[in-house]
C-alpha cells in the first residue's frame, strides 16, 4: 500500500487499512485454521493482498459504485476482498452463505451484481443453477479450487488468477490504487447488507464508511478495545454484527480477527484462540449451557455435588463481584475458592477463559442464562441495534448491568420514545438509504432525521431502554388487554427444553401457543427415564415430553398474574409442533427469527384446532430436505389445555 | 471428464480360490486399467470379497497369477501389496477404536517411516521432522475428507457413517495408486452414501487413484463405475460397461432383476 495516503484523515476503511499497514505492519492482522494449523497474515500482507486483488478487479473492468457479492464462511480472503472493493469505491455485498440459490437470485439481480466472489465450489454450483436468470452477471471469482477442475466455462477464475492480473497490472499502473483510494470520501457507501426480512422482500441497507465507522469507534470507545483483542469471527459475514464486530472494530482499533476452519469445528477453535472479545447470538449461549447442564447431568456425584454447590455461590455473589458492588467476606473467599475448582475450569473449557467483553444481542436472552454467565466472571453484555443503525444503538456500561434491559443509549446516539411507544433513533451510523427504494428509504426515516426502528419500547428510571416487541407485533386480545407475543415467546423459550414458540392471540379471546421442543435437552431427558423415542416427531407426541412442557408453560401463566395488563396474556392451550420450525421451509428467517403469519397460514388447522377445543388434530406438512429433495411429514398432534391463574376478584 | 483411462496395469488370470471342497471362485479373469473406477457386484456369497482378498494377498489362490504392473505373482501377500500400491478398506471397518483420528490416519502412514524404533521413542531428529511430514499429509487427508472436526476425537465414540469415512481416510493416508473398498456404503443413510460417492469420485479425479469397490448399491454401482464385473457362486458371468452389464440376460436373472 502506498505511504503517502497517511497524511488523509482515516475516514474510510481503504485508508484504515493503509494506516494499520504503516503503523503495525507486522503485527498479526488475520488468522485461519488450514490444514491444521493457525495460519497468520500480518496487516502488511494484508494490505498487499487487498492491493493485487483491488488491481485485478480493476483490469477485469470493475466500475466505481458497483456492487460486487460475496458468499462464503468466514475466510481471510473474503474480509480482504471487502477492503479490495471499497478501495476502487464499489460496494461490498455479502450473502447469507446457507441460502439456497432461489433465495440469492432475488438479491443478486435487484443490486445488479456484475461480479461474483464465492468461497467454493458449493457456491459456484448454486450460482450456475441460477445463471440463466442473471443478465447482468459477468465474472464468478472462487477462492477454494478444490473439485473446480472441470469448471471451464469462461467467466468462472480462480481468486489466484485476479492476483496474478492484479500484481502485474499494479506495476503497469503503480498510481492506480492511491487515485482510487484519494477519490474515495467518508459518505461513499461502504457496505450493502440485505434485511432478512421477516415480511416481504429483503431490502439492501446502503450504509456509509462514516456510519460504520463511527460505530465502530463509539463501541471502541466504550469498552476501551485496544489494537491487542482477539476476535472469532464465524457468525455470518452478511449479518450486520459481524460486519460490524470483525470487519468494522477489527479496521478501527486494529485488533485481530481469527477464522475458524470450518462451522463444525468453531467450538474447539474458540478453546484454541481463547478470544478477549466475543460475540454471540442467544442461542450460542444458550446451547453451550444446555450442553455443559447435559455433561454435568452425567458426571459423577462429587463433580456434581462440588457444581452444583459452587454455582449457588456464584449466583449468589458472582454477578455482584463483577459489577463492583459489595459482598460479604466469606462469599468472597468461597468465590474465590469457586474460581479455582469450577468456574475456571468451566470458562477454559468454552474457551472463554481470556473474555474480557462479551456481547450478545438479535434476540432476546432469558435472564438465568444471561445470570449465569456473568456470575461465572465472565462480562456478557447486551446491546441492541438492527441492520439499518450498524447494530449500535444502545449498549450496557460495565457496572450497571440489568437483565431486562439493553443499556443506555451508545455515545453520538441520540434516543426517543414517540407517542405510540415506537423507539426512534438518530445519530451518525444510520442507514444513508435502501437501495433503489426510495419510498421505503422515506417511510423509515421521518422528518426530523429519527429512524424508525419498528420496536416498542421505553425508558426506566436509570435511563435503560427496555424493549417489548415489535411495535406492529404488539395487538390486543379480544377483551382489549395488551398483547405482546414476542415477549411471551421468549419467556417460554428461556426453558431449556422449549427451542421455539408461537404465540397466537390478537383479537382472540385467549392465548394458545405452539411449541418446539429441543431435541438435545429433551432427548436427554427422555434416555434419563428410558423413554424410547425414534426422532423429533416421535419425541414430540410423547405424553410425558407433553407433561414436561406443561410444567413450563404453568410456570410462564403463573409470572404473567404478576404483571399487570400482560396477567390476560396467560396461555390456555398448546401444542407441540410435528417438525422443527426452519429457514429451508420459510418458517424462519435465515438469522432464526419466526414469520409468524407465515407459520399461521401454513398451519392454520392447527390454529383452527386449538381454538375449537379439539383435543387431537391430523396434520401433513412438506418439508425441504438440506439436500434441496422435498418430503412430507404427518402427525396426529395432541392438544393439551395448561392451568391458567385467576386473578383475585376476577375469573380465570 | 478429463482423466484418461490408461493401460491394464492389474491383470488376473485363471484364478481359483477354495477352502477345502468349498470352492470360493473359479478361473476368474479380469483386468483394471489405470485411473479407472472398476466395480465387483453380485449376491451375497458369490466371491467378491474373496476377489479382494486375492487381490491384496490375504487370501493364496490355488491357480491363476496376478500380474501387477507387467509383474507376475502366483501369490501376492499384504507386505508386497502395500509396498506396490495397493490399500484397501474393510467391510466392518478396521479400524483402532480407542485411538482418535490422526492417529488411526497415522497408521496409514506406517510403511512410508525411515526412522526406526529408537529414534521415534525419543522423537529426535529426523524422526521428528518426517513425523512433522507425516502429520502434514495427515491433515490433507482429513481436510480431503472434511473430517476436521473429529481430528482428535477416538473412532470408537464416532457414528458409522463417520467412521466409514476414517477407514477410507487411514486407506488414503498410505497414497495408494489402486484402492480396493470393500462395501464402502454398506449400512449407510442416503445422505453418506451421496458424501461417500462424491469422495469416491474426488480421489479417482484429483489422485487419479485407479479404484475397485465392491457395492450391493446398484444404483451406486451403475452411476460411479466404469466397468463392473460379476460375480455369481465364484463364477464370473458378467464384464463390461455398466449398461452391458444392465443388458446381460445372465446377469438379470442373477441379481439385478430375479423375480423371487
Amino acid at each position: 500500500m502506498p505511504e503517502s495516503a497517511s497524511t488523509q484523515a482515516l475516514d474510510t476503511f481503504p485508508r484504515l487499512l493503509i494506516h494499520h499497514a504503516q503503523v503495525r505492519g507486522s503485527r498479526t492482522a488475520m488468522r485461519e485454521k488450514d490444514l491444521g494449523i493457525w495460519q497468520s497474515w500480518t496487516w502488511q500482507a494484508v494490505a498487499e493482498e487487498v492491493r493485487a486483488l483491488a488491481c485485478g478487479l480493476a483490469e477485469m473492468g470493475f466500475q466505481r459504485g458497483e456492487n460486487l457479492a460475496i458468499v462464503g464462511d468466514n475466510r481471510p480472503r473474503m474480509y480482504m476482498m471487502m477492503t479490495a472493493v471499497q478501495c476502487l469505491g464499489g460496494v461490498p455485498l455479502p450473502l447469507y452463505q446457507d441460502a439456497v440459490a432461489s433465495e440469492m437470485l432475488f438479491v443478486l439481480l435487484d443490486a445488479e451484481v456484475r461480479f461474483v466472489f464465492v468461497e467454493d465450489q458449493e457456491q459456484v454450483d448454486k450460482i450456475l443453477e441460477i445463471q440463466e436468470q442473471l443478465p447482468c452477471l459477468e465474472h464468478v471469482l472462487y477462492d477454494d479450487p478444490r473439485g473446480m477442475r472441470h469448471y471451464t466455462l469462461p467467466f468462472i477464475h480462480d481468486i489466484r488468477e485476479l492476483l496474478a492480473m492484479g500484481r502485474i497490472h499494479d506495476r503497469n499502473h503503480p498510481d492506480l490504487l492511491v487515485s482510487e483510494v484519494a477519490r474515495g470520501g467518508p459518505d461513499d457507501v461502504s457496505v450493502m447488507l440485505y434485511t432478512s426480512g421477516t415480511t416481504g422482500k429483503p431490502k439492501g441497507v446502503r450504509l456509509t464508511h462514516h456510519a460504520f465507522i463511527s460505530a465502530a469507534r463509539g463501541g471502541a470507545e466504550f469498552d476501551r478495545l485496544t489494537a491487542d483483542e482477539d476476535i472469532l469471527s464465524y457468525l455470518p459475514m452478511a449479518w450486520v454484527g459481524d460486519h460490524l464486530f470483525s470487519f468494522a472494530q477489527a479496521m478501527v482499533t486494529g485488533f485481530t480477527i481469527n477464522c475458524p476452519e470450518s462451522a463444525e469445528t468453531v467450538m474447539t477453535d474458540l478453546r484454541e484462540i481463547g478470544p478477549t472479545y466475543y460475540f454471540a447470538p442467544p442461542r450460542v449461549f444458550e446451547n453451550l449451557l444446555t450442553q455443559v447442564m447435559i455433561r454435568m447431568e452425567d458426571a459423577s456425584l462429587l463433580k456434581q455435588k462440588m457444581f452444583h454447590s459452587f454455582m449457588a455461590v456464584a449466583r449468589r455473589s458472582g454477578a455482584e463481584i463483577l459489577d463492583g458492588q459489595p459482598v460479604s467476606l466469606a462469599d468472597r473467599l468461597l468465590y474465590a475458592l469457586g474460581s479455582v475448582f469450577v468456574y475456571g475450569p468451566l470458562k477454559n473449557v468454552l474457551g472463554m477463559s481470556r473474555i474480557r467483553v462479551a456481547y450478545t444481542a438479535g434476540a432476546a436472552i432469558g435472564p438465568d442464562l444471561f445470570r449465569f454467565y456473568r456470575s461465572i466472571g465472565i462480562n456478557l453484555k447486551q446491546l441492541y441495534g438492527q441492520t439499518e443503525t450498524c447494530a449500535y444503538v444502545c449498549l450496557q456500561p460495565d457496572g450497571e448491568i440489568k437483565f431486562d434491559s439493553v443499556g443506555k443509549p451508545a455515545p453520538g446516539v441520540e434516543v426517543k420514545i414517540a407517542d405510540n411507544g415506537e423507539i426512534l433513533v438518530r445519530g451518525p451510523m444510520l442507514l444513508k438509504e435502501y437501495y433503489k427504494r426510495p419510498d421505503a428509504t422515506a417511510e423509515a426515516i421521518n422528518a426530523d432525521g429519527y429512524f424508525m426502528t419498528g420496536d416498542a419500547g421505553l425508558f426506566d428510571d436509570d435511563g435503560h431502554l427496555k424493549i417489548i416487541d415489535r411495535a406492529k407485533d404488539v395487538g390486543k386480545l379480544a377483551n382489549g388487554a395488551m398483547y405482546a407475543p414476542n415477549y411471551l415467546e421468549n419467556k417460554l423459550k428461556f426453558f431449556q427444553y422449549i427451542k421455539e414458540a408461537v404465540v397466537f392471540g390478537d383479537r382472540r379471546q385467549m392465548v394458545c401457543a405452539f411449541i418446539n421442543i429441543d431435541v438435545g435437552a429433551v432427548g436427554n431427558w427422555a434416555e434419563r427415564r428410558g423413554i424410547a423415542y425414534s426422532g423429533y416427531t416421535d419425541l414430540a407426541g410423547k405424553e410425558e415430553v407433553y407433561g414436561l412442557i406443561q410444567e413450563s408453560i404453568e410456570q410462564v401463566n403463573a409470572e404473567l398474574v404478576g404483571e399487570g395488563t400482560l396477567a390476560d396474556s396467560q396461555i390456555h392451550r398448546f401444542l407441540i409442533l410435528h417438525k422443527e420450525l426452519d429457514p429451508d421451509d420459510d418458517e424462519l428467517t435465515r438469522t432464526r427469527k419466526v414469520r409468524r403469519n407465515f407459520v399461521a397460514e401454513k398451519y392454520a388447522v392447527l390454529i383452527d384446532a386449538l381454538y375449537a377445543g379439539r383435543s387431537r388434530q391430523f396434520i401433513e406438512t412438506a418439508v425441504k430436505f438440506e439436500d434441496g429433495r422435498q418430503g412430507k411429514v404427518a402427525a396426529d398432534l395432541l392438544i393439551r389445555d395448561v392451568k391458567t391463574f385467576g386473578l383475585a376478584g376476577r375469573d380465570a | 471428464m478429463s482423466r484418461q483411462i490408461g493401460e491394464v496395469i492389474l491383470d488376473l488370470k485363471n484364478v481359483s480360490l477354495s477352502f477345502g471342497g468349498v470352492k470360493a471362485l473359479t478361473d476368474i479373469s479380469f483386468d483394471v486399467r489405470e485411473h479407472e473406477i472398476r466395480a465387483i457386484i453380485g449376491p451375497n456369497g458369490a466371491g467378491k470379497s474373496s476377489m479382494l482378498n486375492v487381490i491384496n494377498g490375504v487370501y493364496r489362490p490355488q491357480q491363476g497369477d496376478i500380474i501387477l504392473r507387467g509383474r507376475r505373482f502366483s501369490r501376492m501377500n499384504p507386505y508386497e501389496a502395500a509396498k506396490a500400491g495397493i490399500s484397501r478398506t474393510f467391510q466392518n471397518i478396521a479400524l483402532f477404536k480407542g485411538m482418535n483420528v490422526i492417529d488411526n490416519l497415522m497408521t496409514g502412514r506406517n510403511l512410508k517411516i525411515r526412522s526406526n524404533l529408537i529414534q521415534q521413542a525419543f522423537w529426535w531428529g529426523p524422526a521428528r521432522r518426517e513425523e512433522l511430514a507425516h502429520r502434514a499429509k495427515v491433515e490433507e487427508v482429513i481436510d480431503f475428507l472434511e473430517i476436521q472436526h473429529i481430528r482428535k476425537t477416538p473412532v470408537g465414540r464416532l457414528p458409522y457413517g463417520l467412521q466409514k469415512r476414517v477407514d477410507l481416510g487411514r486407506a488414503l493416508a498410505m497414497e495408494p495408486s489402486i484402492l480396493l473398498l470393500d462395501e464402502p456404503m454398506a449400512g449407510m443413510n442416503v445422505e453418506e452414501k451421496q458424501d461417500m460417492c462424491r469422495f469416491i469420485l474426488d480421489v479417482n479425479d484429483q489422485f487419479g487413484t485407479t479404484i475397485v469397490l465392491i457395492e450391493h448399491d446398484m444404483a451406486v454401482v451403475m452411476d460411479i463405475s466404469d466397468r463392473v464385473v460379476v460375480l455369481d457362486y465364484g463364477k464370473k458371468i458378467g464384464d463390461g460397461a455398466p449398461d452391458e452389464v444392465r443388458a446381460n440376460p445372465e446377469v438379470i436373472t442373477a441379481y439385478l432383476g430375479a423375480s423371487h
